[in-house]
Order: C-alpha cells, then structure tokens, then sequence
C-alpha cells in the first residue's frame, strides 16, 4: 500500500491503495467516481479517458501512482452543480428508481455535455464520459476543431452504438459556445407530420446522467459486504469432464464458496429457445467459454487464485470447427441427446416451382459467398450482482441486477435453475451499456444467484473483455450458395438458395435468427419460384445468437451482391434492375405473406436515384490521384418488425397518473441505446395532452414494471410503444369522463393540451382532474397488454409478420489500387419507418446503423481456430472508430403501417443490413473485383488486381 | 495476483539504477507502460516485485539540439515528439512515425524508449530511429556508454539492454540538414492486429543536379544525384534492418534514374514472410514497393525545399 495525494475536480485528496492499482481503480473504487467507465482494460476502447494535468489518458493502465501529485480531471468535474435528475444523485439511488428518468433542462451543464444531449450524441450512454473528456482536452488546445482535428483526438475513443456525426456536430457546437459564440443548430429532420411531441426533436430523458456520469450501470452498484464472483471456462472446445475436485480452493482463505453444477438444485441448462445450456457444464464441454465452476471470494485476487487451484480432469474430443465439419458422416457430434446430430435445424422455403423458374430464365447466376462470425463488442461487459433472499429490507427476495435485454426471460432462467417460483426472483436491470442481441442470453445471472443465495451476501460478477470476447453468443457465419433466375426484362423468375450456418455450441437463438436468414434470402423482391434450404449446425465454435440484423445481414450481403451480377450481366441500370422486382402493396412473399400496405421500398430506391442524380454526389466521383478509384454502389434491404413466425407478440405497460400534474409508464423493456425511454414518454405525453417534460418512464424491475418482452426484432417502439398508447389513451378517457362529469360537459367536447384540460371554454389543471379520479376512489393507473396482429409459422402460408421495414443505401468508396485500401467516403442511407417517433433516436439509429454494417463489411472478424478464439482481446477485434466515419446522409421515408403506434415500425436493424452489400458493390463498380467473402481484405483484393482476377474469396 | 507489488518513480538515473541493483533481477524498468503492462495483464510477461517508472527522471525527459545534433531522453512521449518544432523540421520522419502510434492517449503517456525497448521489428519510432542512424545511450551499474541502435535488437521483442539492471536514457542522432530529407510511411490492416503490415523510414542527402535522361527522350527537368541514403524497412526480418541493396541502387544517382532499380534490389533482398491475421509475404512483397514509392520522393522533395510537412499523423 502506499499514500497517493492528487487533486480531482478541484478536490485535494489522499488516499491509501495498494501499488498495483490503476487510476480508474482509485476513482472507481476509493472516490466513488463511478462516471468513469472501464470498457477494456487494455487501452484500446479509450473509454475510460480522464484528464491528467490536462492531458487525456486512458485510467484502466494508468498506474495509479503515476498520478501522484498531478491534477485529475473525470466527467464528474465538468459541472459545477449535480444535475437535476429527478431521483437522487449518484450513491443515494434507491432500488426502486434505478432505472427511472424523466426529461430535465440543460441549464447546470458544461456546454460538451449539453450539446452531446441536444445533437443526439448520447445513446447507450457507457462511452459518452471518454468522449466527453477526451472532447474538452481537444477543444483546450483548439478551440475551432474541425473534423480531422476531431478525427485524430477522438480516433481511440470508441462509440459502438457509432453515433459518430452527431458526436462531432456536438464537439463543434459546444466548440462555439465555449468560444462564445451560438451553438449549432440540431440538424435532425422532424418527422413529415409531427404531432404534438411524437415526430418533434427531443431530449432523452437518461441522456442527462449519461453526460454527467451519474448514470448507473450494473458495475456501478456495489451493496455492504459484497464479494467478488468469478468463472472458471472450459480449457478445451470439446472435452469430456472426468473429474472436478475443488477442494483445494475451498480450502483457500477467503473463498466463500466454490460451486459446480451438482450444486444446482433445479434446471441445470438453460437457453432462450430449446434449454441445451448448462449454467454449469456438466458431462461435457462444448466450446472454450463454457463454465466449469464458479467462486465467490473477498477480492479479485483471492477469486483468480481460487480458479488455479480448482483441478478438472478432461478427456478432449475431436473439434466441430464450423458446419461443413459438423455435417460431415464421421463428425464428432457436440449434443448426444439431439435428434438431428449436429444439424440443430434445417429450414426450408418452398414457393410454387423452382424448376419451372428457372426454366423461364434468360439469365441464371450463380455464386457463392462467405460471412464472418462477428463480435457486438458492447462497450460495457458483462456484469451481475445476486443479492440473496432476505439480504436486507431492500432485497426481500432473491434480486439480480443485471444490464438486460430481456429482464423477464432472466427472472424464469434464473428461477428455474434454482428450482424457485417465478415470483421468488427479481431482476432489477440498471441501465445497459449497448446490447446489439448480445444481451439476451444468460450469462452471469444464474451464477451470481446460486453464489448469493449460498454465501448469504451480495456476489458482483464482471466479466472481463477477454471473458466476454470468449463467452457470448456471437453473429453467424454462413456459407450461401444463390442461384438467381431471370428474365431478359429484368423479371426475376426463381431464387435457390442454400445456407449454412455456424450456430456454435449452444442453440442459442439459431433457430430464429437463421429462419430470417432464410426467408429474407430473396431480398425485398418479387419471387415467383423460389426454394431455400438453411442448415444451421452445432460446433466446437462459441455460441451463435442474436445480432442486429438477425441474419439477415448475411444473406443480404449475398443477395444484392447477385441482383448487381443480375443486372450488369442484363445490361441493365442498377436501380431500375431493382425497381422493377421490388416488393409493393398487393404482392406475395415467398413465405406466402399477402403486402396489403406500407412498402416503402420503391419510394426509398427513388430517393436513391434522385440523391445521387445530384451534381455534388456525381462531383464526389472524381478522385485527385489515378491509383484512387472511386464509385458507388447500391444495395436495399427489409427486415421484419417484431418476433413474427406464430410466436405470440405482446407487451404490456402500465401507466399512472398524478395530482401533480405528472404520468409515469412503466414497463420491462431494455433502454439499450435505440431511445425506448424517449419514445415511451413521447407516446405517454401525446395521449394524454401532457408537457413532454412530465412524463416519468419507469424500466425494466420485474417487481415494479409489467412484461414488455424480449428487446429485439426492432419491436419495442411498435409493441411495447403500442402498450404505452393504448395505456395512456384508456386513462385519457377515464379522466375524460370524470371531468365531463365535474363540469357537465360531454365527453367528447373535452380535449387535453399541454397539461391543461379544456371544455366549453374552461379549463382545469390536469393534476386537478387526476385529484378528481383519485377522489371517487379510482385507480390512478391503467395496466394494458397489446398483443400485436397475429402470426403464422413459416410454411403455412398467410402472414410471417406483421409489418417489414425497407431500406436502399448508396455507398461512395475509394479503392487504393496500389494498396488495396478501401475507405467509405460518403453513405446515403434511406429508412422507410412508418412514423419518425423519435427522429433524433431514428437520426441515432440510422447512422450507428450504417457504421456496423461498415465495420461488418471492412473491418470485423471474430477468428476462431479449432474451437480457440484468436480475436481473444479487443486489440484484435477492430471496430470502426471515428476516423472510418464517412459523410453520412439520413432520409427518412414514412409508410405507414396501420396497427403500428402513429404508423412507426422498427428501424434499429434495418439501417445496418444494406451497407455491408451496398459498400461490396461500390467496390466492384471501381475496381472491377468482387468481394465474395467478408471482411473485405485489402491484402486479397490487391492480389485480386495485381493478378487481373475479377473476384476476391 | 498483483502484476507488481511496489512502484517506484525515481527523480534521478542513479536513483532508478540502484533501485533496481536492490531489487537483483526482480524489478523492471517501466516508462509509458502501454506496452509492458498489458503484456504482464494478459500474460505474456510475468509478473514482477517492482516497477521502476523512469518518467519523472528530468534529464530523460528532454528534446534538445547542439552543434547539429539532436538529443532526446527516453522517456520523451510520442506526443512530446510530435509536437517538437525541432524534431517536425529536423527529424520529420520520426514526427511521422511517432504520430501514428496508437491513438491519442497512448501517445501522451508511451514512451521513444519504450519503444526501442520493445524491440519490435516493426516499431514504427524505432524504424525512424534506424534512417536517422541514431545512437543510444544505455546506463548501467558500470556506467553510461553509447550504442548504435542496430545494436540493441536481439530477436522479436528481445533487446540487448537488461530491463531488469540497465536503463535506456536517451537517444542522439545528426539533425536533418541542408540538403537532406527524410520520410517515414506504413500500411495497416483495418481489421484485428495493430502492427502495422509493414512500415518503412528513408533518409536521403542529395548532391547537385544534373540532367536525367529519361528513356529515350532527355528529361529537362534538373534532379539531384542521391549522395547518401538510409532506409529501414519492416518487419522483413527478426530485427529492424537497412535495405542496404536498396540503398546502394540510389547512391550516386537520381531517384527517377534509380527508382526501379531501387525497389527490384528491395524486393530481391528481402524475403518477407506471412504473418497469420495480419499480412501475406506476396501482399508485403508489393507493399515494399509501393512504401518506396510513396517515400523516397518525398524525402527527396523535402531535401530539396528544405522544409517538411509532416504527413499522416494522428490519423492511419
């Protein structure tokens, strides 16, 4: 131990910390200062960026010693005065307000983090302090950045909900006010028709503790008496488990307990679809991040230790190292009990004759493709806290606090597995640090409650980015092999296709995520004939699951790529090639799915034309150097609302009503970045005529909040924004009829306007009317569960789902023809929402959007090698950082769809699936390769050129 | 486990060497740390009993010139350097080479020295280093001796200086001078892996003009004959090495006369190989030729004009 003396925000301060420490440890953990993130711990996310006499460095490996003396500056010292949240500031939270928020002034806050909440620049919120900090050394030494100045400061400092442009009009605008200047105005379009608050430009309520550091998420919560949980993982992919003995580390002082599956009293396995999880393995291990044993220990140390004395005896098996292994006669099968071996499902479509399409082909093309697994790379791991049943007043019952994407499928896994009620476990989700689908399967839920429950206090389990690299599940690699018929017009006549698919060791959500892969395989086209065949298989590889997009990022990357082979091949333009077989209202699907409204498809490929008829987009061809090519390339895509396929869809909030004038909407639904918190109080606030800023939004307590269902399948502002409607409109008519009653109006004369309740020429405050409710002694609240339009399982024709998002996006690249280098220079990415809700979090959405697809497409690959990840620190798993971020040009279209709330329906995968093809198919049209295989490799596509070949694998 | 159990930060050399004398093996120098600690977090180094931080160590932390050559400590951070008038005007290329090193916050606390010390092959400072034909001076128990810097590299991230008894203190090199010009340019991959593909540093001191001829027809422009050249090219081998071969094809010519020559000798002295993840020896193979290209006229451009504008920095 020694003494460190430095000053923080302004503070003097001494304190004692053993010499191994970091900086972000002494902040994090001895001062409190929670703001700073840890997204890492190898100095590659930069989130953790605090100022050290002024200079921006990253605090996870900052010797804390190294700032002895000096001057530290964290997100908490930007502003003078703790910021009006509407509960208590950090530290003095209370379990029932952890997640709740409500719209407040900017006044008290430093002008970055103000104009990081005005322009949008906040969503998931984990990484805003880095940016912020790293954005105020930056204007110190420059005071007019521009955006390369903005570019190279912030080139390390990673934002993966990517919201990238709006983070530099925020730098800049706070720039101008810091020179004294006006800031600059928000760019976001409004929606076409806005209403009284949904389609306006908004605040995000949760944004103002994200700029100030305040925000709580799950590592941020740390209860009396807490130890530390951690997870011994498998140390072969495939292995059968002879013996565990433990002995020696329960034996080790300090270790609270050390468990094992035969310590779990209920369900062993869980999983989100069939329950072929085990929490911990038992017989067997299946991939390299299965857990074998878990300890609870005083500290971090005492737990590590713990893990090397746990002794496992394995007998390793042959590795399953993706599907054409796995399919193979002689493979080693990874479930001995699945019917199939290792085909965990094979999907079809079949629709009308695939023979007779192709025989009315002029033209067949057929190819092959390749996509790699990727990573969500959430800047904020993994973290849960158990606290055990009874612990205090607080916790009478087992709680969980967990950053989730589906609280009340982790009450039922948590609850299963130890063989408890339902009603028994309470998950309390703080916020969540991004999710991208990577956040719906558990992870370490069920061990912090079996470590709890058996410790009798509180286990924090963290995982660290290694850990969380290796263990969840990730996005599916596929093969896809499409043979595409058509007609010398144009007119597609027949679409095969054949996937495969890496579902990785546990089933995870394949099954679904591989159905979209496979449905969605004829692209947003008009198929007369068409048979698909989708093999999804169990390997040695980590898990497969859910990821924006949903598979449909990967047989999009293979179908626009085809339908650009198409009509070069017909000689004909692109964009008419597509417009001639897209979806329209009065179509069919291949899946048998009747279009009666809302295809926007050809609105946004005209859109298209039109932006890029323009003379400056046409002016962005010509590039300075003849080894820099450049063109663009096009690519549209859909991509259902909501969970479809016969599963029941419904979501259920609850809304109440105050005398003070307020409303809050409660609800489990995950606020993962997408701005769920801002819609619910946008549609709360429309319905009831109320002040935006009165709306209270209460998320995600399983004890507090009703159901609102899984957050994916972009389905939250439809469904669950649906069950705030119909909720707020029920109590705008009970106290409709309460006041028609009070001042002897008819009900229908009444009308509520910015809190105020109008009839006949009077009016009356609106708490004054839920004073009037209360009262006859009625309820305050309604409670309503929407369930949306009906579904149909895929082969049975009728509706798959109940609305589609469209998209076309046009992509400007420059290809080095020395190098191979590919850079993105500007994107045109056109959105067909239904309704903008929330245009600043559709602005948001639309351009982080674009960034993943474009990670996806240039720089992101997760290796594994026989089951052994090598992608196994971020250092080799690159996300696209602000310096890839191209001119990004946002239009949205709105066609709406009737059972959605206002006409929206759901954009947060849609606006990533069509850049990865639009961006492959710019590269082709500038340099004449084509890139059959993903990331693009400029090693390869260089080989490609210098060899004269006109394809890269 | 802690990764080290004391941490020291001493105010003088004599300071920093006797602490770790005390320790006999078990301490370690430190400087940045962006290197070192993650290598111990992840395992690839052991743990070790203490830590000598050599940054608050004045004379290690100063840029400086006299009689046209530059000294610099070696606990000069890669932001200090890049940042350096001096160093932008009379040591471009490694203001260029320093200014692509990891983003912003690693540039303000990582090191020159941990740089060398390191010993990568394709340390972009060092690469710098090796053009600017720089010396190194490493203090030991016995006393202070210079060392060319060639002569540190032992093996991929194996340097002849013992980090655990000596010290690297701090790095002398001729200041780019009239009639010279230097340049520094790299290729990376956008995905996984942050070294670069291949990085490669030139210096060159050019002679007076003369006619060129080029092909048949006779070239009007005057270009100077290359009278010295140095060039560094990485990794292409164990260690960081000259393109001698290279070298000698400029010598005594002009770069549009000898340009070809130089780059087939480049491509014929080396032998790159494939790095699994990162680059195949083909790809690196072109890539020499392209960094050649890309570099040599433009040292060659800066010693004509004698002024430079560093290129690349903060964003590659």
């Amino acid at each position: 131990m020694a003494i460190l003396k430095l000053t923080v925000n302004g503070q003097a301060q001494e304190v004692d910390v053993p010499e191994s420490w970091y900086l972000a440890d002494v902040l994090r953990q001895k001062l409190g200062l929670t703001g700073t993130k840890i997204g890492c711990n190898e100095a590659e996310c930069g989130i953790c960026t605090v100022l050290v006499d002024g200079v921006p460095v990253v605090s996870c490996v900052y010797p804390a010693l190294k700032a002895n003396g000096r001057v530290v500056e964290t997100i908490e010292g930007l502003v003078s005065q703790p910021a009006n949240r509407d509960h208590q500031s950090n530290g003095h939270w209370s379990i029932d307000n952890i997640h709740q928020y409500r719209p407040t002034r900017l006044d008290s806050l430093h002008p970055l983090q103000r104009e990081f909440v005005r322009h949008g620049a906040v969503q998931c919120g984990f990484c805003i302090p880095g940016l912020i900090m790293t954005a105020k050394a930056l204007i110190a030494e420059n005071p007019q950045p521009d955006d390369h100045a903005i570019h190279v400061a912030l080139k390390d400092t990673y934002c993966r909900c990517a919201g990238y442009p709006a983070i530099k009009n925020a730098i800049k605008s706070a720039a101008a006010v810091m020179r004294g200047e006006e800031p600059l105005p928000v760019t976001v379009p409004q929606s076409k028709e806005p209403l009284q608050v949904v389609g306006t430009l908004v605040n995000r309520p949760e944004a103002i503790a994200k700029v100030t550091g305040e925000a709580i998420f799950t590592d941020d919560i740390n209860l009396p008496g807490q130890l530390v949980g951690r997870t011994l993982r498998a140390a072969h992919p495939h292995a059968r488990i002879v013996a565990i003995d433990t002995s020696r580390a329960e034996a080790l002082p300090g270790v609270h307990a050390v468990l094992t599956s035969k310590d779990i009293p209920g369900r062993i396995n869980h999983g989100l679809v069939y329950y072929d999880w085990p929490a911990l393995a038992h017989g067997k291990v299946r991939f390299l991040g299965d857990p074998v044993a878990v300890v609870a220990a005083d500290t971090a140390e005492i737990a590590a230790a713990a893990l090397e004395l746990i002794s496992v005896t394995y007998e390793p098996l042959p590795v399953v190292d993706g599907p054409e292994a796995a399919l193979t006669p002689d493979a080693p099968i990874v479930h001995e009990d699945w019917e199939t071996g290792n085909l965990l499902k094979h999907i079809k479509v079949r629709h009308n004759d695939i023979e007779q399409g192709f025989a009315e082909a002029d033209l067949i093309v057929e190819r092959t493709y390749q996509t790699a697994t990727t990573e969500h790379a959430f800047l904020e791991p993994e973290c849960a806290i158990g606290v055990p049943a009874g612990f205090d007043a607080d916790h009478p019952k087992l709680t969980i606090y967990v950053g989730s994407q589906i609280p009340y499928a982790d009450r039922n896994q948590v609850a299963a597995c130890l063989n408890l009620p339902d009603s028994d476990v309470r998950i309390v989700s703080p916020l969540v640090g991004g999710g991208f689908g990577g956040k719906e399967d558990i992870a370490g839920q069920v061990h912090v409650a079996l470590l709890a429950e058996k410790t009798g206090r509180p286990v924090k389990m963290l995982y660290r980015r290694d850990e969380s690299l290796l263990f969840h599940p990730k996005r599916h690699a596929t093969i896809i092999r499409m043979k595409v018929g058509a007609k010398r017009d144009g007119r597609l006549t027949a679409v095969q296709a054949e996937l495969y698919g890496d579902g990785g060791a546990y089933a995870s959500l394949s099954d679904k995520v591989m159905t979209r892969a496979t449905t969605h395989a004829t692209g947003p086209y008009i198929t007369p004939h068409a048979k698909i065949d989708c093999y999804v298989c169990y390997t040695n590889n980590p898990p497969s699951g859910a990821f924006r997009g949903f598979g449909v990022t990967q047989s999009a990357f293979a179908v626009e790529q085809t339908m650009d082979i198409l009509a070069q091949e017909l000689g004909l333009d692109r964009l008419e090639f597509r417009r001639r077989n897209a979806m329209r209202v009065g179509e069919t699907t291949a899946t048998g799915q009747l279009l009666r409204e809302s295809v926007g498809l050809p609105e946004t490929l005209d859109t298209i034309a039109e932006q890029l008829a323009r003379d400056d987009n046409q002016a962005l061809l010509k590039s300075d150097r003849p080894h820099l090519v450049r063109a663009w390339g096009i690519a549209s895509s859909y991509k259902n609302t909501g969970l479809g396929g016969g599963a029941p869809d419904k979501s259920a909030a609850l809304v109440e009503v105050y005398a003070d004038g307020t409303a809050e909407v409660r609800t489990s639904a995950a606020e993962i970045g997408q701005g769920l918190v801002t819609v619910l109080a946008q549609i709360t606030a429309e319905e009831l005529g109320l002040p935006y800023g009165q709306v209270k939004v209460l998320l995600s307590d399983t004890d507090l909040t009703p159901d609102g269902g899984p957050t994916t399948a972009s389905r939250q502002t439809y469904v669950t924004g649906n069950a705030a409607r119909v909720a707020a409109g029920l109590m705008r008519q009970t106290l409709s009829s309460v006041v028609a009653e009070r001042l002897d109006v008819p009900p229908g004369s009444i009308r509520f306007e910015e809190g105020l309740i109008r009839a006949n020429g009077d009016q009356i405050p609106f708490g004054q009317a839920v004073a009037w409710l209360k009262a006859e002694g009625r309820e305050p609240s309604v409670y309503h569960e929407y369930m949306a339009p009906k579904t149909q399982p895929l082969g049975t024709g009728g509706d798959m789902h109940f609305a589609f998002s469209f998209a076309t996006q046009a992509a400007l690249v420059e290809v080095d023809l020395e190098t191979g280098e590919v850079h993105v220079l500007k994107v045109i990415a056109v959105n067909d929402v239904g309704k903008a809700v929330n245009p600043v979090g559709l602005q948001g959405q639309a351009e982080g959007g674009v960034m993943m697809g474009l990670g996806n497409a240039l720089t992101e690959a997760f290796i594994v090698e026989n089951g052994i990840p090598f992608t196994n620190v971020l250092a080799r798993y690159k996300m696209p950082s602000i310096k890839h971020t191209p001119e990004i040009v946002s239009i949205i279209v709105e066609q709406p769809t009737a059972d959605g709330p206002y006409g929206a329906k759901g954009v947060g995968e849609l606006s990533s699936i069509p850049t990865t093809p639009a961006i492959c198919n710019a590269i082709y049209n500038a340099c004449g390769v084509r890139v059959y295989s993903l990331p693009v490799d400029q090693d390869k596509l260089l080989l490609a050129l210098k060899n004269g070949r006109d394809a890269c694998y | 486990m802690a990764l080290w159990t004391t941490y020291y930060q001493p105010a003088t050399v004599a300071e920093g060497l006797a602490l770790l004398a005390h320790h006999e093996g078990a301490a370690r120098v430190v400087s940045g740390g962006t290197d070192l600690l993650l290598e111990m977090q992840q395992g690839h180094k052991p743990p070790v009993a203490a830590l000598v931080d050599v940054t608050s160590i004045a004379e290690m932390g100063t840029i400086g010139e006299q009689d046209g050559r530059i000294q610099l400590g070696a606990a000069v951070t890669h932001t200090h350097i890049v940042k350096s008038e001096l160093l932008v005007q009379r040591a471009t290329c490694l203001v260029e080479s320093c200014g692509v090193i990891g983003g912003p916050q690693v540039r303000n606390v990582a090191t020159l020295g941990g740089n060398v010390a390191h010993a990568l092959p394709a340390a972009d400072g060092t690469t710098a280093l090796v053009v600017l034909d720089a010396e190194v001076e490493v203090a030991a128990s016995s006393g202070r001796s210079w060392h060319s810097i060639l002569s540190l590299f032992q093996g991929p991230g194996k340097s002849a200086v013992d980090h655990s008894r000596e010290l690297i203190t701090r790095f002398r090199f001729q200041s780019t001078g009239f009639g010279e010009g230097t340049a520094f340019k790299r290729i990376m991959r956008p995905q996984g892996v942050a070294l670069p593909i291949l990085a490669c540093a030139v210096w060159l001191k050019i002679g007076p003009g003369r006619s060129v001829t080029n092909g048949q027809s006779l070239d009007t422009a005057v270009q100077p004959i290359i009278d010295d050249v140095r060039i560094c090219i990485g990794p292409v081998k164990p260690t960081p090495c000259r393109a001698l071969a290279a070298e000698a094809a400029l010598r005594g010519r002009t770069l549009t006369a000898a340009l070809d020559d130089c780059v087939t000798a480049a491509r014929a002295e080396f032998v790159p190989r494939t790095s699994k993840h990162r680059a195949t020896a083909e790809y690196r193979l072109e890539m020499i030729e392209v960094l050649l290209r890309r570099s040599l006229p433009l040292a060659l451009q800066r010693a004509v004009t004698g002024t430079a504008v560093p290129e690349g920095v903060g964003l590659q």
